[in-house]
């Protein structure tokens, strides 16, 4: 209860600061609109008109929940127009691409390790990597995929397995590097073997560090499918639909997408944290 | 008493190369450490007290001279698990219980899982921690936490137990009880101990047998073979051969003591 006060404020604060937005930029094309008619409008006439446009510049957030609410519950989750279909194909592509990323990633992260060589020879080419605009990556991963048979899922996941092993290969280094010489000295001690170490000792205390990890990389997976939807043609999936909104000026459609796919990473982002507290306090991390 | 020697230190010399200049740690060191010596190394910080120790378990190695343990090197006995080493921070992984950091190096050891019940339950009541398998670390007192790590270094029976300051951030009612239980399971254990401490009523009141070292370089100043006996009450401590120990101590740490 002591939170809920606080966070519904600040979810008001930032309908209320949506609405003015809405209300200053869409207010131009209601005057040139009353304008190019010859008649005289009043500020509350202006208003609203700004809240019911078709295009808005900004659409009003009750508009943007109006459209969500209908792409969703009102359409059969089977037709091309429902949000709930088009946020599987990305779901789907998000998801196996998080999967390759998030293992790439630890295997990565256990060769950086344990290997002095893979520490001075990868690391450099996994920072690179990320230096690289996705954008300018995605159509060519998409094409030269393509020329090989590749299309749909697979390319998709690619491009978000590209976005996603990089938190995660970065934070589980860290993760595998933090133990302190004391416990490394103890298990010396004990002649453990290499093996060992990183089962007994590395794997348990870089917990933390890995669902830290997941959560940026399942949000950066989301972003690597919607980026790995818009070179195709948009066919269908959230970036999809993304693109033929701006295609056909649909602001609406474009806002319900964006937020529908910022409620798909939450509830990842939630979900993944969900299991971070299970696990770490079944393990006597969290006090 | 002929006793076989378990650790055997001749010439032992380890200089540290860092960056500016090179740092002799410890220099022409010998030390016989017989099979059932309570041993303390006592001295002011950096006289190598916890780096000839850190030799004897193999995890620094010395630049000259030779040391064995058990007749082997060190490195050979480390990987026949010949001690158990108690470091100065408890060092538990948190996300192991109790038992679970006891059973720890049973585990890396390949023990089958009826015997490492066993021994954990034995080696928790023999550190007055019976009851206490399921709690987490840091539900646990530090006392009680050393106390685990004792347990944990005890578990799998190897004859020495070498302990780097155990009790060095304890209050000292907490240290005295510790020392009390330590010398009892010294007695039934029968193991050899080495044992570093910066604090001379520790050293008196627990060894047979005290190395006063100095700094710069770590030497070993003096050998003081403890006169008092076996059974030892806390009140031992205001006997007057308990006193007569703690001065000769003292006198061999500030003759040799200098900050230049």
């Amino acid at each position: 209860m002591k939170t809920l006060l606080p966070v519904i404020t600040v979810s008001l604060f930032l309908m209320v600061i949506w609405y003015g937005f809405s209300a200053i930029l869409n207010s131009t094309w209601t005057k040139d609109q009353a304008n190019r008619a010859g008649v005289e409008v009043t500020f509350s006439e202006i208003l609203r008109d700004t809240m019911v446009q078709q295009r808005p510049l900004l659409p009003a957030p009750h508009q943007v929940i109006i459209e969500l609410w209908d792409t969703t519950i009102n359409k059969k989750i089977t037709s091309k127009r429902s949000l709930v279909y088009h946020g599987w194909i990305t779901l789907s592509a998000t998801l196996l691409g998080f999967l390759i990323g998030t293992g790439l990633g630890i295997l990565l992260a256990i060769g950086i390790v344990h290997n002095k060589a893979m520490d001075y020879g990868v690391m450099p080419w996994i920072i690179a990597s990320q230096t690289v605009p996705i954008l300018a990556l995605a159509p060519m991963i998409i094409v030269v995929l393509y020329s090989i048979g590749l299309a749909g899922l697979v390319p998709k996941a690619i491009i978000s397995a590209y976005l996603s092993f990089f938190p995660v290969s970065v934070g589980m280094v860290a993760g595998f590097r933090c133990p302190d010489p004391t416990q490394m000295d103890l298990l010396k001690t004990y002649a453990a073997k290499r093996s060992q170490v990183f089962w007994k000792l590395r794997v348990p205390i870089s917990l933390p560090y890995l669902f830290t990890s997941l959560k940026i990389g399942v949000a950066a997976s989301l972003v690597g499918a919607i980026v790995g939807e818009l070179p195709t043609g948009a066919v269908a999936g959230l970036g999809a639909r993304l693109l033929t909104g701006s295609y056909y000026g649909q602001t609406v459609q474009i806002w319900s997408a964006l937020i529908g796919s910022a409620i798909l990473a939450a509830t990842l982002v939630g979900f993944i944290g969900l299991v971070q507290k299970y696990t770490l306090t079944r393990m006597g991390f969290a006090r | 008493m002929d006793k076989n020697p378990v650790i055997q230190a001749r010439n032992l010399g380890l200089i540290f190369q860092t960056k500016d200049s090179p740092v002799e740690a410890l220099k022409d060191v010998n030390l016989d450490i017989a099979q059932g010596d309570f041993v303390s190394l006592i001295g002011p910080s950096g006289c190598g007290k916890t780096t000839l120790l850190r030799i004897v378990a193999s995890l620094d190695h010395p630049t000259s001279g030779e040391i064995t343990v058990n007749g082997m090197t060190p490195e050979e006995a480390r990987l026949k698990r010949a001690y158990g080493y108690v470091f100065q921070a408890a060092s538990l992984y948190p996300w192991r219980t109790i038992a679970g950091n006891v059973r720890l190096p049973l585990e890396i050891m390949g023990y089958g899982k009826e015997e490492m019940k066993e021994r954990v339950d034995k080696v928790l009541k023999l550190v007055h921690l019976a009851g206490f398998e399921n709690k987490f670390p840091w539900q646990l007192s530090g006392g009680m936490q050393q106390r685990a790590s004792i347990a944990r270094a005890l578990s799998f029976d190897a004859d020495i137990l070498l302990m780097d300051e155990p009790f060095g951030a304890l209050d000292e009612i907490v240290r005295d009880h510790l020392n009390e239980q330590l010398l009892e399971l010294w007695k039934r254990t029968e193991k050899t101990i080495c044992f570093v401490t910066h604090s001379i009523p520790e050293a008196v009141y627990l060894s047979t047998k005290i190395v006063v070292m100095s700094n710069r370089p770590g030497k070993v100043v003096e050998i003081i073979e403890s006169p008092l006996p076996k059974d030892r009450p806390l009140d031992i401590r205001d006997s007057k051969e308990f006193i007569e120990v703690a001065q000769q101590v003292r006198v061999g740490l500030r003759t040799s003591h200098s900050y230049e």
